[in-house]
């Protein structure tokens, strides 16, 4: 009994290290650009929970965040690094602007709404898809072919919002004309936030989480992850298994396009990413590759994001100051990783 | 086009890949060694950053440089340490590394954004530059591209005619068997991996107080991803490497003369095109496209031709390495 609670005791130290350090550094930061450390920190809980508007705008950037990350836990558990979910992201939001601008005066609005969702994650899954087929069939790496395709997709958005998208006499740094309300996700009264996000969010983790633990697929997937050698004389099909599991990442980072463009800002925008894809990979990165663990990261993170975004407007400083404190913070925890699997490998006289 | 014209374009052409060349050759000699430092995007933003700041605050170039290369170094040994030491996954470590310099640069550089600061003065040398065609095109410029011309002869020089540089190959390709033969392998993984870094952060000083003069909003965005490609097309040789980076300089410089002559192509169709073209020939390269092209040529050639395009990975590149 004793010796479980030392035990937690333990591991519950050994998890706060790295926070305090990642703390530490980013109030180092603070400190080098004369900034109180205090008021920054206190600006940023302020910019995340300050007001129900606020505590919203975290609401609506943990759904993008979460819904890539539930994608990206297929890739990672595959051994495989989607970095092009940034791009897939982008995608998924063209192709319902797209879809959009053609049906939202055609088809009544749930049947809209569904459809819109889905010509995004058509978009996000076929993009991954491209990553895949690269990778099998070309032999790239794809952390280039990601990273190509995801500077391919934001400048096709910057193509269509400066050229065939352009609303006439308007200033196209700001998106695309405004969709018609009935293409809007619907939120609840008064709020920027609905249920239709928050419903996504919980299906997609839980589809993920039960794909990855009780079936022969996400088992398959999960051999090849941890050795494709011995998963392929097992029998895995390693190639169709890369196809799949990159698209079925886009599915979701397409979906959190869709949702960043019909909830939030209801129209297509150069920046319509925020960065949220190389964000989520951070949080699934933190939550140790597990679904459990992804929406309160993710909702952690999102604060972080919000918050920092009061710092400009309170105290003349960065809004990248979140991401450091979000990166210093993965560092460590992962240099930690590796510090204590070394002290065991040690304990072992290996 | 006349021949004036045609020698200012390639001595540009030289100068504007100056910082891209010190970057790919830096890299390589640490791929040679068998680490990644995938964090290339980050630590050019940063130390372009760094180099900036320091020689906008201090009015010193020298120091500008010593500081950038002093965070590549850093860098690169947080990549070591986490790689030698700790055996962590160097990939997650690089691509934390890199969104981490990234925001680093944007905050930490925020005062200094769009200042007119100090930048490496022009500096032809004597008689030479005065030769025709030679003369302006490797002879007209200033330090920091006489510098890049060092360095790819330089890395060149140590890894194919030294006897450390015999051991350095080893070391990438066969740590056991270098090991066994008396190599300190982690300590020259520390070494190459720091010395690498430190090149990588000259290459951000270049930027900023060279090709790209100054400091803003993500200056440099992108370019670390375009050299890691490099190194990968430069099949980890030094002067492979250089040409790639010459090569991606001249499209480049194609691309925005392209733009002058046909004002109808948009200008993002121009944002994406060097990481569309980054991707294109990774593929020629890694698919064996080129290989079964080579079937082409007569077998004399074929020989000549595959030696020259052949392209491999150190053998250890990545994993880690346990001496006892």
């Amino acid at each position: 009994m004793t010796g479980a609670w030392r035990k937690g005791a333990g591991a519950l130290l050994t998890g706060l290290v790295p926070v305090v350090l990642a703390l530490a550094f980013s109030t180092l930061t603070l400190l080098v650009m004369g900034a109180s450390p205090l008021r920054a920190y206190g600006s940023m809980v302020f910019g995340a929970f300050g007001s129900t508007a606020k505590f919203t705008d975290t609401v609506m950037a943990w759904v993008p965040l979460a819904l890539c990350a539930a994608g990206l836990l297929l890739t990672f558990t595959a051994g495989l690094w989607n970095i092009g979910i940034e791009g897939q992201i982008v995608v998924g939001a063209i192709c319902t602007t797209w879809a959009a601008r053609a049906w939202q005066e055609v088809l009544p609005r749930p049947v809209l709404l569904l459809a819109l969702l889905l010509a995004g994650m058509a978009g996000g899954g076929l993009w991954g898809l491209l990553i895949g087929a690269l990778k099998t069939y070309g032999k790239v790496h794809e952390i280039f072919v990601g990273l190509g395709l995801n500077f391919v997709a934001v400048a096709t958005t910057n193509f269509l919002i400066f050229g065939p998208w352009r609303t006439p006499g308007r200033a196209t740094m700001s998106g695309t004309a405004l969709f018609e309300r009935q293409a809007w996700l619907p939120t609840f009264p008064g709020q920027a936030v609905g249920p239709v996000e928050l419903v996504l969010v919980a299906v997609s983790l839980a589809v993920v989480y039960a794909l990855l633990r009780g079936t022969r697929w996400g088992l398959s997937l999960k051999a090849m992850g941890r050795n494709p050698t011995a998963a392929h004389w097992l029998g895995v099909p390693i190639h169709r298994y890369t196809l799949m599991a990159f698209a079925g990442c886009g599915l979701f980072g397409g979906l959190a396009g869709a949702v960043q463009t019909l909830g939030l800002f209801h129209r297509l925008i150069p920046a319509i990413s925020s960065g949220y894809g190389y964000l989520a990979i951070l949080v699934v990165m933190l939550s140790g590759y597990r679904a459990v663990g992804v929406a309160p990261v993710a909702f952690f993170f999102a604060a972080i994001t919000k918050g920092s975004l009061q710092l400009p407007l309170e105290l003349q400083l960065d809004s990248a100051l979140g991401g450091v404190l979000q990166g210093v913070l993965v560092l460590f925890v992962l240099l930690f990783q590796g510090v204590r699997a070394r002290r065991k490998r040690w304990a072992q006289g290996e | 086009m006349d021949l004036g014209f045609a020698v200012a374009i390639v001595a540009s052409i030289l100068a504007d890949s100056s910082p891209l060349v010190i970057a790919t050759v830096g890299e390589t000699l640490t791929e040679k060694a068998g680490v990644i430092n995938l964090s290339l995007d980050g630590t050019i933003l940063l130390s372009a950053m760094t180099g900036f700041a320091v020689a906008y605050t201090t009015g010193s170039l020298w120091l500008g440089f010593a500081a950038a290369m002093a965070v590549g170094a850093l860098v690169a040994l947080v990549v070591a340490v986490a790689s030698i030491e700790l055996r962590l996954d160097q990939v997650a470590v690089g691509f934390v590394l890199t969104l981490l310099c990234t925001d680093l640069s944007s905050f930490l550089g925020n005062p200094f954004v769009r200042k007119p600061g100090p930048s490496v003065p022009h500096l032809p040398i004597p008689g030479l530059s005065q030769v025709p065609v030679v003369g302006p095109v490797f002879f007209d410029h200033n330090a920091v591209v006489y510098a890049s011309f060092l360095v790819i002869g330089l890395a060149w020089w140590w890894m194919f005619r030294t006897r450390p540089g015999l051991v350095l190959q080893g070391v990438g390709e066969r740590p056991a068997a270098a090991f066994a033969r008396g190599a300190d392998v982690r300590r020259l993984r520390y070494l190459y991996t720091v010395l690498g870094g430190a090149l990588v952060g000259a290459a951000g000083a270049a930027y900023s107080l060279s090709v790209k003069l100054g400091w803003s909003y993500h200056h440099t965005y992108g370019i670390g991803w375009i050299a890691l490609a490099i190194v990968i097309f430069g099949g980890w040789h030094p002067v492979r490497a250089a040409m790639g980076a010459y090569l991606f300089g001249t499209l480049n410089t194609l691309g925005s003369l392209l733009q002058g002559v046909i004002p109808g192509l948009p200008t993002q169709v121009f944002q994406a095109t060097p990481f569309a073209l980054m991707i294109l020939v990774l593929l020629l390269v890694t698919s064996g496209a080129l290989e079964r092209a080579l079937a082409l040529f007569p077998t004399g050639a074929q020989r000549t031709l595959r030696r020259a395009l052949r392209v491999s990975a150190p053998a250890a590149l990545g994993t880690t390495f346990e001496q006892e």
